[in-house]
């Protein structure tokens, strides 16, 4: 009789759920009856009561069902109300399962506790699974889907059909027709089913699935046949994903490259000069970064997101104003001996690590994502995380900016015949040094804001521009001077080529063997990919 | 013949060095060695043994010399060679530790039984005889160097362009000996030598023995670099210095010149690394770090670049000032040296040699000259 009625509590709350979505609204009192009803009668009737508690949708049901399944669950004896009881010395302490408010403390003889056997263990699993599968909330629904994936669990089909039946978001109902199939794949439903399933998995096409693919294709018969099958459609289109992943991995670490070395690039052409002090440009430009941070954080956290957007300008302005001040007081006595110059620069790089390690310390300083910049998507089987991907467009329009500065401006008409031909162009009237030293200012300013960037993906320490120098050397060289597509061409061909290289040869390798290869390359072409024509390079 | 070639190319002031030289490698060690710890000119063994370092880094510089004051090449890749000697070196002394390693293997180092290695790698092989190090020790950077050379100067790669390779080089090794499976020790390199043909290695005789050889390559290293730059063909070297293509354009065949000085060189470094190692006690891919290299260049461009008698000056100034100041002042050593490259190259493009030779030309030119008649300015 108590049990008829506490069937029909059950719908009747079932029904209120079904009408009100917000499925944590049923009352304390009417959930506590239906936990009361646990403890009632044998095992027949405590499943009964676990699917009349599912019924009711309600957030709190799963973590009571996970006590009961653990065997926390107690009923005391004197109003057979049901407790967690959790030990307290040799007595118990008791706490309600619903709204979880302790209820006193009692001895060991004045509770009983409920008895669970295997059978209750998977009505609950059943029903905790099936709860979190209908949760209101869309990342447990995901999460609860991507469990049976894992789990491969028959038990859980009735569960994942009624599931996937009410669910609205097409991206978890994927996935959980997905999580059928491969449940499906454990059942003993008949082999038809199976090959629906083998089907239906192979059209995802991930690794995930590949993977869950290969268990069965040593299996007797069509089943096995069409896993063999499917899994074998699922590598190929892996492999070119795979090549496509090695692209976009390549061209983010060209982006970086590109950031680096097209300040040099600049530098270099200009006045054939390669600049040492160049990769510390990038490291001031990534602790202007962190300096920015640093104000923000403390005077207002608000524009925290904006922190990169403020340091941009800053870093140009600081990296820019320090490299025209080295171009006026040191570099500017070389001109016309390139290899004191480098030797100058390198001491000017001495100084400025020394002098960063000496303000901030040396250890590696924390510069904060902005919210933009953080988490990834995926398209397909490649994920893209949204800081890769603003480096690589932010390096486009930085490097789209300085082809208009130096093909659309004044100066930038100044600075190509410099370049070109120094003395017909001093001849000509142009002031050489005053656009040597903007030239240089340009440079530097650019490898200052290619370290705001950089601050996003690397240690900002003060050796951050040691990193990088070589590299960018590398690119400039390979690239040839005075040619920014040909330094462009060069950082994304060293960035895919060294991404392609990894897999087979390792990181290390990989980068020997470029250096390798750029060493060889130079024999063969020594003003590199793009030369500049003409007598002018004759120095 | 030989000696005649050596003899001609001495003039005065390479005899004095010479011989300074020769009375550092004697005098030096008997006075570590004859003299007791207490009496005034007692040298201590540590310092015997830092003076050595010195030399060692001398000699490096010397090598440096040679192909960037005399040839114009600006090697920012010779520490390479330096350690590449330094590690056919360490080679031998490894294989000499035998079973007083920490594993006991008695052919197989530490750091190979550590990475379960079941036997010793096909370049490991006859290393455990010194004359087969010995042999290494000028072979492999002379042949790297040979190779490196006859593709660069043949294809007419020069100025910076050539500085940038050569750094790319001692880069791509330095990557390449960090790597464990490259079977060089890896990380650590090779160290825990215990002795040298049979002599304990951190016996006081042995070390002052090992500082008189270095200062005597040294001296030999000198003469033979002096000999080399007042030779027919140290002129030609010069020539293409400063005017490349007109050197070419007289019939000379400037890459092999180039070849020539530069193999020679990086022999010359290799060397100098070998007698670097057992000094120091170990042998690790950090000498192949390419900001040693350029710290190199700017202990010749302090003493004087194309004098010789600078690059060591250079060195041992340099070294013996990081000394004290990493010592004294740790935090501000990084500014004296950035300081001193644009300090030097600034203001003193001669060097402290080169400037107190043009002081000193000036002074002994200026003496005559008084006598005679001003004559008008063109």
């Amino acid at each position: 009789m108590r049990f008829l009625s506490i069937l029909i509590a059950a719908l009747w709350l079932a029904l209120s759920t079904a009408v009100s979505p917000a499925a944590a609204a049923v009352a304390d009192e009417d959930l506590k009856r239906l936990v009361d009803a646990l403890g009632v009668g044998g095992f027949s009737e405590a499943e009964a009561a676990i699917n009349a508690l599912v019924a009711t949708g309600d957030d709190r049901v799963s973590a009571i069902l996970d006590r009961f399944g653990e065997g926390d669950l107690y009923t005391r004896k004197a109003d057979k109300s049901v407790f967690i009881a959790e030990k307290a010395g040799s007595d118990f302490k008791l706490l309600d399962p619903v709204t979880g408010a302790e209820a006193g403390v009692v001895s060991k003889g004045e509770i009983e506790k409920i008895k669970v056997n295997n059978r209750i263990r998977r009505a609950i699993a059943a029903a905790v699974g099936s709860l979190t599968l209908r949760s209101p909330d869309a990342a447990i629904r995901r999460s609860a889907a991507e469990a049976v994936m894992k789990s491969k669990d028959a038990a859980a089909i009735p569960a994942l059909d009624a599931a996937i039946e009410a669910e609205t978001d097409p991206a978890i109902k994927q996935i959980m027709v997905a999580a059928r199939a491969a449940a499906v794949l454990e059942s003993d439903l008949p082999e038809a089913d199976k090959i629906a399933a083998v089907e239906m998995i192979g059209g995802l096409g991930t690794r995930d699935a590949m993977s869950m693919l290969a268990a069965y294709t040593a299996v007797e018969g069509p089943v096995g046949e069409a896993a063999a099958s499917a899994a074998r459609t699922i590598e190929s289109s892996l492999l070119v994903w795979d090549a496509a992943q090695n692209v976009w991995y390549g061209l983010s670490l060209g982006s970086v490259l590109l950031l680096a070395a097209i300040g040099l690039a600049i530098t270099f052409g200009v006045m054939g000069v390669i600049n040492m002090a160049h990769g510390e440009m990038v490291m001031i430009g990534a602790y202007t970064t962190f300096a920015v941070q640093e104000i923000i954080r403390t005077s207002a956290p608000g524009l925290f997101d904006y922190s990169l957007l403020i340091a941009l300008p800053l870093a140009f302005i600081v990296a820019g104003g320090i490299g025209i001040l080295i171009e006026r007081s040191v570099i500017r006595w070389l001109y016309g001996r390139p290899l004191e110059t480098l030797l100058a620069t390198w001491g000017v790089s001495l100084v400025l690590q020394q002098t960063v390690r000496s303000i901030f310390g040396a250890q590696n300083k924390e510069v904060g994502n902005p919210s933009w910049m953080s988490g990834s998507f995926t398209i397909g089987e490649l994920s893209i995380t949204w800081s890769r991907l603003w480096i690589i467009v932010f390096a486009m329009v930085v490097f789209a900016g300085l082809l208009a500065v130096l093909k659309r401006t004044y100066f930038g008409l100044q600075t190509r015949a410099v370049t070109q031909n120094r003395q017909m162009a001093s001849a000509m009237g142009i002031r050489t040094p005053w656009v040597d030293a903007f030239t240089f200012g340009l440079g530097s300013g650019i490898a200052g804001i290619a370290g705001v960037a950089l601050s996003q993906i690397d240690n900002v320490s003060p050796n951050l521009g040691q990193g990088y120098i070589i590299d960018s050397f590398m690119v400039v060289v390979f690239g040839g001077v005075g040619n920014l597509w040909g330094t462009f061409v060069g950082a994304m061909t060293l960035g895919v080529a060294n991404k392609f290289l990894e897999p087979y040869a390792g990181a290390v390798l990989g980068k020997i063997l470029l250096l390798v290869f750029i060493i060889l390359f130079i024999q063969k072409r020594p003003r590199g990919l793009f030369a500049l024509k003409g007598r002018a390079i004759e120095a | 013949m030989i000696t005649g070639f050596l003899l001609n190319g001495f003039d005065t002031r390479a005899r004095v060095v010479f011989a300074l030289l020769i009375a550092i490698a004697i005098l030096v060690p008997a006075a570590n060695l004859l003299l007791p710890p207490d009496h005034p000119l007692h040298v201590p063994t540590y310092m015997v043994t830092l003076m050595g370092k010195y030399f060692a880094y001398a000699m490096l510089a010397l090598s440096v010399d040679l192909v960037w004051g005399y040839c114009g090449i600006l090697s920012l890749g010779h520490g390479a060679f330096f350690a590449l000697g330094g590690y056919a070196m360490g080679m031998y002394l490894m294989r000499q530790i035998g079973t007083r390693g920490v594993y006991a293997d008695p052919i197989l180092p530490d750091f190979m039984v550590f990475l379960n290695w079941k036997e010793l790698p096909w370049f490991w092989y006859g290393f455990d005889q010194f004359w087969f190090a010995a042999l290494m020790i000028v072979l492999v950077p002379g042949t790297l160097a040979f190779v490196f050379g006859w593709f660069a100067f043949r294809s007419r790669v020069t100025g910076v362009y050539l500085s940038i390779i050569t750094q790319a080089l001692t880069y791509a090794l330095l990557l390449a000996f960090f790597r464990n499976d490259m079977g060089f020790g890896g990380n650590n390199g090779l160290t825990d030598f215990k002795d040298i043909l049979g002599y304990n290695i951190q016996a006081d005789g042995t070390r002052a023995t090992l500082f008189a050889l270095t200062v005597l390559a040294v001296a030999i290293a000198f003469a033979l670099a002096s000999a080399v730059t007042r030779s027919k063909l140290g002129k030609v070297l010069v020539g293409v210095r400063d005017a490349e293509s007109r050197t070419r354009f007289l019939g000379y065949r400037v890459e092999n010149y180039k070849l020539f000085v530069w193999t020679l060189s990086a022999v010359m470094a290799g060397i100098a690394g070998a007698l670097y190692v057992p000094q120091i006690g170990i042998i690790n891919p950090s000498e192949f770090d390419p900001a040693n290299s350029i710290e190199a260049v700017i202990w010749v461009a302090v003493g004087g670049r194309g004098t010789l008698v600078g690059a060591i000056v250079g060195a041992i100034t340099v070294n013996f000032g990081k000394t004290w100041f990493t010592g004294a002042l740790p935090e501000l050593w990084l500014f004296a040296l950035g300081g001193l490259f644009i300090f030097v190259t600034l203001f003193l493009p001669k060097g402290i040699v080169g400037t107190v030779q043009a002081w000193w030309a000036g002074k002994r030119a200026s003496a005559p000259a008084a006598t005679l008649k001003p004559e008008p300015a063109e």
